[in-house]
């Protein structure tokens, strides 16, 4: 099966003051489709970088990076647009969300960029708020919605326009443990679903729900584990009921 | 590649929506409403002067336009020369050196010129049964009324018989017939003037004021030999004296050759020697009417000067707002950037917000511009006139106000980094 993603030496070095900050080193990896994928490491080194890279919010100093067979190091600032808009979905920890619109025209904004007929949007957007258990608050605005409300509004957002990877950036760093978990379970079962998703975290307890699992540490890839994923429903469960709080 | 929704079909990007994108840059600036309010502020109050000043002057251009034309046009007026008495010299048409023989010269003479009469005008009181009414007494012939482009109301003109002094015939002017005659016809009636009885065989068409401001109306007309041999009782030395003569210039001829071929014909009969001023001055009223025109220019030059500054400031101000705006929507703009914009798409968002914003200051400019200008006709009494192409250059000025001062914070915008864009706090 052909790799989603394909990186081959991949390297990034910023200007910082007169010399350059290696901020990601030979960094070398494939990634099948539909997995779920954790990047773990501590600040610095280099995991958000990565994201950024495989995101294609970047452009790679060195090496080689393939995105569904295609070389994206050499692309144009419009292809690169093009590939964010079919091929991917982000995910942020502070959401993101536009605070003007409702949780419907939130939804929409990708496939605007995509010039769809305004009915099909509506339509999409609405299927992919249900997806995410959203499906009563869509004229909801940000502001009248909780963060794991609004945390799902960016996820209904994400899979909006069929991406074959969510990239997500601490997706439960603003978030309490329960809704934190219960982001983790649906993004469980976005992949069950065939969803690809690539989450960086610095939390271990984020990462357990991962079948996979990259380290960074300096710029460099230093470990490349598979795993048995937790299960985010069953931890859900096994919180006591107290802190009930979506 | 998933399950939980369709996937897209139409690989093909489109554009985007234009209404969608009209509808997002209302949106945005009516989110921050008294922000944008101000900021349209500038050009709404410069648009509002340029539309209210433009009617006024409009309106008293084509005021006194239509006072020029009632004159008539491709009109010359021959007035007596500066002549010197004993040592003094008196100013142009002090005394008339200008003779009624002048005037069949100039016509029979001067190819360019299609009539030339000469005329004279005194004041007297004429009478009419019971009314009594002071006004000019202007003794002319029937090219007069050709050379002014003056047609009688009601009745007639001069017959040539009448013209040649035959009968004792008075045209009076809508003034005088009013003053007398009230609202009777005053065709076939008897007025007096100097206890001479003339008959009324006609009533001018009203003329109105002449640019000077004098009522052209207050006039009676009598037949130059009629007037001489009655009423303006004249010696012999200046028996066939005229005061001015009204020469009207074939249409397309040169006025200014004609005016000098006039000059040269009136020194030979004058026998003005080389050395000495011409005998006459000729006033050319498409000169009066070019330089009230020149001044209406230098007026619309300061306007659009004043119009240029008022939009440069309202421009800067809404290059300025929209800076800010950036600024703030920077997490915005890289999240749009993030899930798929082109750059292209974030200029032409913030384009069209710059542009919509202006457009609007001048659309509300323009209607309190013309809103301006009805108040200025009904209290102040002004004649305006808005132009239509005034309307439309002052919105096409101001949506390209909008587009020359939004474009380069719509480019900043553009080329954000979505990275730093996206962490911006």
């Amino acid at each position: 099966m052909t790799a989603l993603i394909e990186t081959t030496g991949l390297t990034k070095h910023y200007p910082a003051g007169e010399g350059v900050v290696a901020a990601l080193q030979d960094v070398s990896l494939a990634i099948a489709p539909g997995r779920f994928v954790a990047a773990m490491g501590p600040s610095g080194s280099g995991k958000s970088t990565f994201l950024n890279l495989i995101g294609c919010l970047d452009r790679p100093t060195r090496g080689s990076y393939r995105l569904m067979d295609e070389e994206v190091g050499a692309l144009s600032h419009d292809r690169l647009a093009d590939l964010r808009s079919r091929r991917l979905g982000f995910v942020f920890q502070s959401f993101n969300l536009l605070p003007r619109a409702d949780a419907l025209a939130n939804v929409e904004l990708p496939l605007i960029y995509r010039g769809m007929p305004k009915r099909l949007r509506r339509e999409r957007a609405a299927a992919a708020l249900a997806a995410v258990g959203l499906a009563d608050r869509m004229h909801h605005r940000p502001t009248q919605l909780s963060g794991g409300q609004q945390q799902r509004v960016a996820i209904a957002r994400a899979i909006v326009g069929s991406p074959d990877l969510i990239l997500a950036d601490e997706p439960t760093g603003a978030l309490d443990t329960r809704t934190g978990l219960s982001i983790m379970a649906l993004f469980q079962a976005l992949n069950r679903n065939g969803v690809g998703i690539l989450m960086v975290t610095h939390d271990p307890d984020v990462a357990r729900f991962a079948e996979r699992v990259l380290r960074f540490r300096d710029g460099r890839l230093i470990a490349d584990e598979t795993q048995r994923a937790a299960n985010a429903e069953a931890a859900l469960a096994g919180l006591p009921e107290a802190d009930a709080a979506a | 590649m998933n399950a939980l929704l369709p996937p897209i079909t139409s690989a093909a990007r489109r554009g985007i929506d234009v209404l969608e994108a009209l509808r997002g840059a209302l949106s945005a600036l009516s989110a921050n409403l008294l922000r944008s309010i101000l900021t349209a502020l500038g050009i709404f109050i410069g648009v509002a002067a340029v539309i209210a000043t433009v009617a006024v002057g409009e309106g008293a251009r084509r005021q006194v336009l239509a006072q020029i034309q009632s004159l008539g046009a491709n009109l010359l007026i021959v007035w007596g020369g500066s002549a010197t008495m004993g040592g003094v010299r008196l100013g142009a048409g002090g005394r008339s050196n200008l003779a009624w023989d002048d005037a069949v010269a100039i016509a029979r003479e001067i190819p360019e010129v299609q009539v030339a009469a000469g005329s004279i005008r005194q004041t007297f009181q004429v009478v009419a049964g019971n009314q009594n009414w002071s006004t000019t007494v202007l003794a002319t012939e029937p090219d007069y009324f050709i050379a002014h482009e003056w047609v009688a109301d009601g009745g007639r003109l001069f017959s040539p018989e009448e013209a040649a002094g035959g009968r004792k015939v008075v045209i009076l002017g809508a003034t005088v017939a009013e003053m007398l005659f009230a609202e009777e016809d005053p065709v076939g009636r008897e007025i007096r003037i100097r206890q001479t009885p003339f008959e009324v065989i006609g009533v001018m068409a009203r003329k109105g004021q002449n640019p000077t401001g004098q009522d052209q109306d207050d006039t009676v007309f009598v037949p130059y030999w009629t007037a001489r041999r009655s009423v303006m009782g004249a010696s012999r030395a200046n028996a066939r004296q005229v005061g001015v003569i009204s020469v009207k210039v074939h249409e397309g001829e040169n006025m200014a050759a004609a005016e000098e071929a006039i000059r040269t014909l009136m020194r030979q009969r004058h026998r003005v020697a080389a050395n000495e001023p011409d005998s006459v001055s000729i006033r050319n009223l498409s000169d009066i009417q070019a330089t009230r025109d020149a001044s209406a220019r230098t007026l619309s030059t300061l306007l659009a000067s004043v119009a240029a500054v008022s939009l440069l400031v309202g421009g800067i101000g809404v290059m300025n707002i929209m800076l800010v705006s950036v600024t703030e929507r920077t997490r915005e703009i890289g999240l749009r950037l993030a899930i798929g914009a082109r750059r292209r798409d974030v200029l032409a968002q913030f384009l069209l917000e710059a542009v919509m914003l202006a457009l609007l200051g001048g659309a509300a400019g323009v209607l309190a511009g013309i809103a301006l200008s009805h108040i200025l006709a009904d209290v102040a009494g002004w004649p305006v006139l808005v132009r239509a192409d005034a309307v439309l250059i002052a919105v096409g000025v101001s949506a390209l106000t909008g587009l020359f001062f939004g474009f380069w914070p719509a480019r900043r915008a553009a080329h954000l980094d979505p990275i730093t864009a996206l962490r911006h706090e």
